[in-house]
């Protein structure tokens, strides 16, 4: 073997993808068997709902010809939990806990975006420290769930040790989350016009810390999988979803950027302050799943650039909007006065009323446009809550995605779109 | 009047930097289908966040394919429904936005109870499975619809649960798992 | 028994022999649907490693394990799918249900949502938490493996029940 070929196999070379020699766009008449000598054997294979591939919760009836998915049927509604019902009938406080339960893997930024849209029909801005902690949460969100989806995306093909490199740090940052809201996944940190607490003291530099070591497992992650020719073979070509596919299956978020539809809420509609912040959009061209695994790793690293001047910004000060409907009474004045208890009886029995109104807030979560539409008609509870979740619209896509691919590329395609039950059924 | 209060870290600049498409736009709706639009919200003097359309029946569509083609606005970012009550029991309701302009346009449809409403597939195929959902949740039904199948409750499940009469705990209980009708693989 | 292995004898019941290499080889089938299942994967990976207690081969399939975690939701659509994974298994076989929404339904009471799993499968542990940490599931299984080496679960009593009535 030459030096020059060689070189391909060390791990620490650096990143040309091209060099494998694939086909830029695949021909999916390739992969088709030249002559139909399976006419006979079209079989009806049924996977999940309680598949291990299938991700908890998900069904698919494929009508194979050989290996190669003609037709498929994708079902779900296995864990639907009537979040939308529940949102007109519990009050807007005590909705918080249910967005928890949307995408679990990201639970702070859905909290995030539910408190923005319910602000928004309040008219309540919360203070300059609120917001970026809020920011700071979203961020951490999107890293831990870029760092599962990628994670569970390699066991699916059968990188087990990639798993526990990104779960190890996982469990770091669950630590920070801890020491924000003494949760590790379903974190209910937001209030309407608030945090539920301050973050601690020096949280920002243990932050700080966390994304250092986090840029160096990311390093160590990339030089383990992207190169590595088997993930290259699994994944480049596969699932092939493009620019026109996207736009007509509404994609957005990170799936969509890997088919180079140049959408980031983030960028394009800055809420909060992300306006002030410098950070890239990664997009990629093919919208095959390496693309859109690569994607999530790129997105990372701005993801952790944001944090960094985050920390670096944030300034002390309250958590709490100035508004008396939203602000829960201090427990001193609870536990000592007459008014404060009743006070604290009525907010948490009867809740606030928001006015008249409705407004759509979407936001760029972890895995693409999060957006609740609150319809209210005046009273505690919303009229309407809709919540416009990014994976309903992934998961429809993936039929029209695997049609002509292997069933083995199924999973590959599945893993890679992210798709989160609770978020999906709702 | 709420939403109109500018939150500058929440999307606080939408109202000045839209508000001249918004206006083009709308005009340009109105004098090619006077007859079609039935109701222009306005976030100046109602408590909508983005103009909101009302849009009769029979001639949604061809609003739409305008909105859609002309207007660039391209991207169905959500399509759903509310219970209203009343004779025109549900309002269908759209979300747009502009790929280019990242501009938003809410649109509505007043639908009664036993209406068809037109499916948008040939639109946005991504409207299929919205479509289902409505149809599950509200009992809505398309017109031209290729597969108008329950979605999330169970094919066997009777009722349409965020219909404003459908109990909060209105359980149904099934003993096999839920089968998958064969025909779809034809 | 000496040292050096070279064996005497000791004396127990044949069932309490057999009900000790049982508690040590748990094969778990993670029935994991939604939040939990996440805090499942916490517990199998390396920070928390569940291998450390003998529970180490997950088998995804029914006819190969004989502890069934239900880790999540597990509603109306779902419920007849577990009782078929619950039949599937081989007996002896247990059911640890993980999280406010397996056992109770948890802050889901609602349509959709079956109020408890012990309505479906007989359930030997529950372990409480929305969702439960890592040291909690792993509490839980200890508290199983206890109950195994007495043969109180629901399992080994209906064994017992069959034993007395045939003789």
């Amino acid at each position: 073997m030459s030096q020059e070929n060689s070189k391909n196999f060390r791990t620490d070379a650096p990143l040309d993808v091209s060099r494998w020699g694939f086909p830029a766009t695949y021909d999916v008449s390739l992969k088709r068997d030249s002559d139909d000598i399976f006419e006979d054997s079209k079989v009806l294979v049924n996977i999940g709902p309680t598949h291990p591939a299938m991700h908890g919760a998900f069904r698919c009836m494929a009508r194979l010809n050989g290996e190669v998915i003609e037709k498929s049927v994708c079902e779900f509604g296995y864990t639907h939990r009537a979040k939308e019902k529940l949102g007109e009938n519990r009050t807007y406080h005590q909705f918080v806990v249910y967005t928890d339960r949307l995408n679990y893997c990201s639970a702070l930024a859905n909290n995030v975006a539910y408190a923005m849209s319910v602000e928004r029909l309040l008219g309540v801005e919360v203070p300059e420290r609120a917001v970026w902690i809020r920011m700071m949460c979203a961020e951490l969100a999107r890293v831990i769930d870029h760092l599962i989806c990628i994670g569970i995306n390699a066991v699916d093909l059968g990188a087990f040790s990639y798993f526990l490199y990104g779960y190890h740090q996982r469990e770091r940052a669950y630590t920070l989350i801890e020491k924000l809201c003494g949760a590790r996944l379903t974190t209910s940190y937001t209030r309407i016009g608030g945090l539920m607490a301050d973050a601690p003291e020096g949280w920002e530099r243990e932050v700080k810390d966390w994304v250092k070591q986090t840029r160096e497992v990311i390093e160590e992650m990339d030089r383990l999988l992207t190169e590595n020719r088997i993930w290259l073979k699994r994944t480049k070509g596969v699932a092939i979803f493009n620019k026109e596919d996207c736009l007509r299956y509404s994609y957005t978020g990170p799936n969509a950027r890997a088919a180079g539809l140049d959408i980031d809420l983030r960028r394009d509609q800055p809420c909060m302050f992300y306006d002030k912040m410098e950070f890239d959009v990664p997009v990629a061209q093919t919208g095959d799943v390496f693309d859109r695994y690569f994607v999530r790793v790129e997105e990372i690293k701005q993801s952790l650039n944001i944090l960094t001047q985050c920390a670096d910004r944030i300034k002390k000060g309250p958590v709490w909007a100035d508004d008396k409907r939203t602000r829960i009474p201090e427990k001193e004045r609870v536990y000592n006065t007459m008014e404060g208890l009743i006070h604290h009886f009525k907010f948490f029995m009867t809740g606030f009323d928001v006015p008249v109104g409705e407004a759509y807030t979407p936001f760029e979560a972890a895995n693409g446009e999060l957006g609740f539409y609150i319809i209210s008609k005046g009273g505690p509870m919303a009229h309407r809550m809709r919540i416009r979740s990014p994976s309903f619209w992934h998961y429809q896509g993936l039929d029209p995605m695997i049609q002509g691919e292997y069933i083995a590329d199924l999973v590959a395609a599945l893993g890679s779109i992210n798709v989160i039950a609770g978020e999906l059924d709702r | 009047m709420n939403v109109q209060t500018l939150i500058p870290t929440i999307y606080g600049g939408w109202k000045e930097k839209f508000s001249t498409q918004w206006g083009s736009m709308i005009e340009a709706l109105k004098t090619k289908f006077p007859d079609h639009i039935e109701e222009v919200l306005l976030p100046d003097a109602h408590p909508v966040d983005i103009p909101t359309l009302f849009l009769e029946k029979t001639g949604a569509l061809e609003v739409l394919r305008e909105l859609k083609e002309v207007h660039g606005l391209s991207f169905l970012t959500d399509y759903t429904a509310s219970d209203e009550g009343g004779e025109k029991r549900f309002h269908l309701i759209l979300h747009l936005m502009g790929v280019a302009t990242k501009v938003r346009l809410r649109i509505k449809i007043r639908i009664a109870e036993s209406e068809l409403f037109p499916s948008l597939i040939p639109l946005w195929e991504g409207a299929n499975w919205a479509e289902r959902e409505i149809f599950d949740m509200f009992g809505i039904r398309f017109e031209g619809h290729p597969d108008l199948r329950r979605i999330l409750m169970d094919v066997r499940w009777e009722g349409h649960p965020l219909r404003k009469d459908y109990p909060l705990r209105g359980y149904q209980v099934f003993l096999s798992p839920e089968p998958i009708d064969p025909e779809l693989f034809k | 028994m000496s040292k050096d292995g070279s064996s005497d004898f000791f004396t127990t019941r044949l069932e309490d022999m057999v009900n000790w290499a049982r508690k040590h080889s748990l094969f778990p089938l993670p029935f994991g649907t939604s939040c939990c299942g996440i805090e499942l994967m916490s517990t199998l990976a390396s920070g928390y490693d569940m291998a450390r207690f003998g529970a180490e081969v997950v088998r995804f399939s029914p006819r190969q394990s004989d502890l069934l975690i239900v880790a999540g939701i597990v509603n109306l659509k779902m419920a007849p799918v577990l009782r078929n994974i619950y039949d599937q298994m081989a007996d002896p076989k247990w059911v640890i249900s993980m999280g406010a929404c397996a056992s109770s339904g948890g802050i889901f009471n609602v349509y959709s949502v079956t109020q408890g799993i012990d309505t479906v499968v007989p359930v030997d542990v529950y372990v409480p938490g929305c969702p439960p940490a890592p040291e909690g599931l792993l509490n839980g299984l200890l508290r199983l493996k206890d109950m195994i080496a007495l043969g109180e679960t629901h399992s080994q009593r209906r064994e017992r029940a069959l034993k007395e009535s045939r003789s």
